[in-house]
């Protein structure tokens, strides 16, 4: 330690002035292998999940350190990208909004299309932050902790993208209320008896809590980040304000408040005058561990709710008894590559952020991407075994005709496209060196997310574009603004991620200092 | 649990979010300038060391006090003698509740509030009402285990008389605290102050409430 008195280190190093975050590790990785020390397959030998032999201060430091210091300049690059493509999401809605959905390329046979699509694809990516979280927890897989936080993010703001269209898709959405539990003014109730309904309570649950999970497991780092940031003021060492700038350092604007001054106001209303009670973490845990019990059946029963919307009906190619499975394990799917797309960059981006995402975390996702993306695959399989073997005629012909003959099915693409990414891709990852490499792991999870789309523009359109009569053949084309209100869904779900980054604690910090060695009460450990 | 304990229970969480419609007791101590002692506070840097401390502090009959710390420590409840919350119980009571309304919402409209037909289906089948109360249920359960765990810890509460000591803003980093309220019957400035000695603690602080 230096000469200077510790707490002075400690605001100083929270600073953002000085050097924030200790750079150096003490456990490189081992001479010779890509091996950071956590992929050994000895079965007495525990991975460590935080690495480089950090005391909790240290980890604190990292953590809070994304808050606090400035970000790299390519967040600011892609921040703005992300903001300009959420702009014409925007621009796309109110477009709808003014003239009606017209504008879209639906019609009278394929009156479901990409609205329907884009809002199956981001709940089902809405699915992994909450799986990860409850039931991850209740098998006490400790691995989580490095991604539970950044994975409920990513949760809330696919539901965020995927309420958008039910909403707009309507057509008036002044009349979006209808979808409301009230009667109408005809003083008619909605139908409790139809799964579009249940869908409204599945999804409107789901988001609350999603959302309150997410903002409970935060109270206690945000506590941390308000009481560094009050420790800056109290010592003198906060940094004045300074507006981010494309080139160079920031721009000092001296009228505006320090940025502390604002992480005080902010923070310590977010964290609800939490004070690390012993007697509050009690029923804070308690609290914790029910939710998560709550949240696995609640996870499992959402994507069977959004399945029953098809399955339902009496459209060949989606009235299966297979459904909700096969849409849970699709969601699992989806949205555990989507974690791991977003989260891989950020191992180079961000300081430290590989000590605590380690390559341990990365082969365990794939692993679960390789499971779930072979359940998916069965369910394929299933499906059309049981059109063919179920001897309707129907329900034979969407899958034969529909999608998969290159011959007879104008989407026979879609339907290979979605095989390829999402049965092919995944199979990579039998091999250990495929799972433990990250750039492959990118890929992989790249193909998957464009692959979980395709399968829902497949089951969706291809379903009902050529249903019973050919008197009534369709083909669905899409319109500039189908594709630039999806592109501008994605633009909407990386701002509020590329947000989330900058202000908020993106581990969860009191979990990871569970799982940390220091934490346990014995002292031989 | 008998009638005086759920009163006592009730005044003192009252007294945190109304303080205005309970008068303040006058306090026991103190301190040189004349405002009143909340309690002591002493710091530990080490996990096994504060739990050590905790069951000191337990063992020498203490119940008004509490062990700050970074994150929940595994066994603390039973080094500090905490009985198990009853928040499960209040789960419990949400989730039935929640099933209670959608049964009422969805049999009440479509049975008896305005029935329509609609495809054929039969008004009072139970079937396609089993969704709604399942999420309902859970949503009320929800919102019980995270509200009510933030009221029965007396949350959101944004003054405290711990955040007015400055080491104390460690707590969410790497310091563990133990802090004694002078509202203990057991409490006393000196005798306390040596146990916490004792039990290992540092920069032991005397605390107080001022508003």
């Amino acid at each position: 330690m230096s000469d200077t008195h510790p707490d002075q280190t400690i605001a100083l190093q929270a600073s953002g002035i000085a050097s924030v975050q200790p750079v150096a590790r003490r456990q490189p990785i081992i001479p010779g292998t890509k091996d950071d020390g956590t992929l050994s397959e000895d079965p007495t030998l525990r991975a460590p999940l935080v690495l480089g032999d950090r005391s909790f201060s240290e980890v604190t430091d990292i953590v809070c350190g994304y808050a606090e210091a400035p970000m790299p300049k390519i967040w600011l690059t892609a921040f703005t990208i992300a903001a300009s493509v959420a702009g014409i999401a925007n621009v796309m809605i109110l477009y709808l909004i003014i003239t009606g959905v017209g504008v879209w390329g639906l019609n009278n046979q394929v009156d479901w299309a990409w609205d329907i699509t884009n809002f199956v694809f981001w709940i089902g990516i809405g699915h992994a932050g909450t799986l990860i979280s409850a039931i991850l927890c209740l098998l006490k897989q400790n691995w989580r902790t490095a991604v539970n936080r950044a994975a409920e993010a990513m949760t809330i703001f696919a539901v965020i993208c995927a309420g958008i269209f039910p909403g707009i898709h309507v057509g008036r959405a002044w009349m979006a209320w209808f979808l409301a539990p009230v009667p109408n003014s005809n003083g008619i109730w909605p139908n409790f008896r139809s799964p579009l309904l249940w869908d409204v309570f599945a999804v409107s649950t789901y988001a609350t809590v999603s959302l309150l999970f997410w903002y409970m497991g935060m109270i206690p780092d945000v506590a941390t980040l308000r009481d560094r940031a009050t420790l800056r003021l109290h010592k003198g060492v906060s940094r004045g304000f300074k507006m981010p700038m494309p080139l160079g350092d920031g721009l000092a604007l001296g009228f505006m408040p320090k940025p502390d001054q604002i992480r005080v106001l902010a923070y310590g209303v977010m964290a609800l005058g939490w004070r690390f009670s012993s007697r509050h973490w009690h029923r804070y845990e308690k609290a914790y561990l029910m939710l998560a019990g709550i949240s696995t059946p609640l996870v499992l029963s959402v994507h069977s709710i959004v399945s029953f919307d098809f399955a339902t009906s009496v459209i060949p190619g989606w009235h299966t008894t297979i459904f909700p499975p096969y849409f849970v394990a699709g969601a699992v799917f989806g949205g555990f590559a989507m974690v791991l797309w977003l989260l891989i960059p950020l191992r180079l981006f961000l300081p430290n952020f590989s000590d605590l995402l380690t390559l341990r975390h990365l082969e365990n996702m794939s692993k679960i991407i390789l499971l779930t993306g072979t359940m998916v695959g069965f369910a394929y399989s299933m499906e059309f075994f049981m059109a063919w073997y179920g001897a309707n005629e129907y329900e034979f012909a969407v899958f034969a005709n529909n999608r998969v003959n290159p011959a007879k099915a104008p989407y026979w693409w879609a339907y290979w496209t979605m095989i390829i990414c999402n049965v092919g891709f995944p199979q990579v990852f039998w091999f250990r060196k495929m799972r433990q490499n990250p750039l492959v792991i990118w890929i992989v999870a790249s193909a998957v997310t464009v692959g979980m789309w395709f399968e829902r523009f497949v089951i969706i359109v291809t379903s009902i574009h050529r249903a019973f009569l050919p008197g009534e053949w369709h083909m669905f084309f899409p319109t500039w603004v189908d594709i630039l209100t999806f592109v501008g869904s994605c633009g909407i779900f990386m701002t509020l991620f590329l947000l989330f980054l900058k202000f908020l604690p993106i581990f969860a910090l009191s979990e990871l200092k569970i799982v940390m060695p220091q934490s346990h009460t014995d002292d031989h450990h | 649990m008998d009638m005086k304990s759920i009163m006592n229970d009730a005044k003192s969480q009252g007294s945190i979010y109304f303080p205005m419609f309970f008068p303040k007791p006058a306090p026991k101590f103190v301190s040189e300038s004349g405002n009143a002692v909340y309690g002591i506070v002493a710091e530990f840097s080490e996990t096994p060391k504060v739990f050590r401390a905790a069951k000191k502090v337990r063992d020498a009959g203490y119940s008004k006090w509490d062990v700050h710390t970074p994150f929940p420590i595994h066994d603390m409840e039973e080094a500090m003698g905490i009985k198990t919350t009853k928040l499960p119980l209040m789960a419990g009571g949400a989730a039935i509740v929640g099933v209670g309304i959608a049964i009422l919402l969805q049999w009440g409209t479509t049975d008896w509030l305005y029935p329509t037909l609609v495809q054929g289906k039969p008004f009072d089948a139970w079937q396609p009402f089993v969704p709604i109360m399942f999420e309902l249920g859970i949503l009320l359960t929800a919102f019980m285990c995270i509200f009510g765990m933030l009221a029965l810890n007396g949350l959101p509460r944004f003054h405290h008389p711990l955040f007015s000591h400055e080491r104390f803003y460690r707590v969410g980093n790497d310091r563990f605290f133990i802090a004694i309220e002078a509202i203990d019957p057991n409490f006393d400035p000196i005798k306390t102050k040596k146990l916490l000695e004792e039990a290992g603690g540092t920069d032991i602080t005397l605390i107080e409430d001022v508003d």
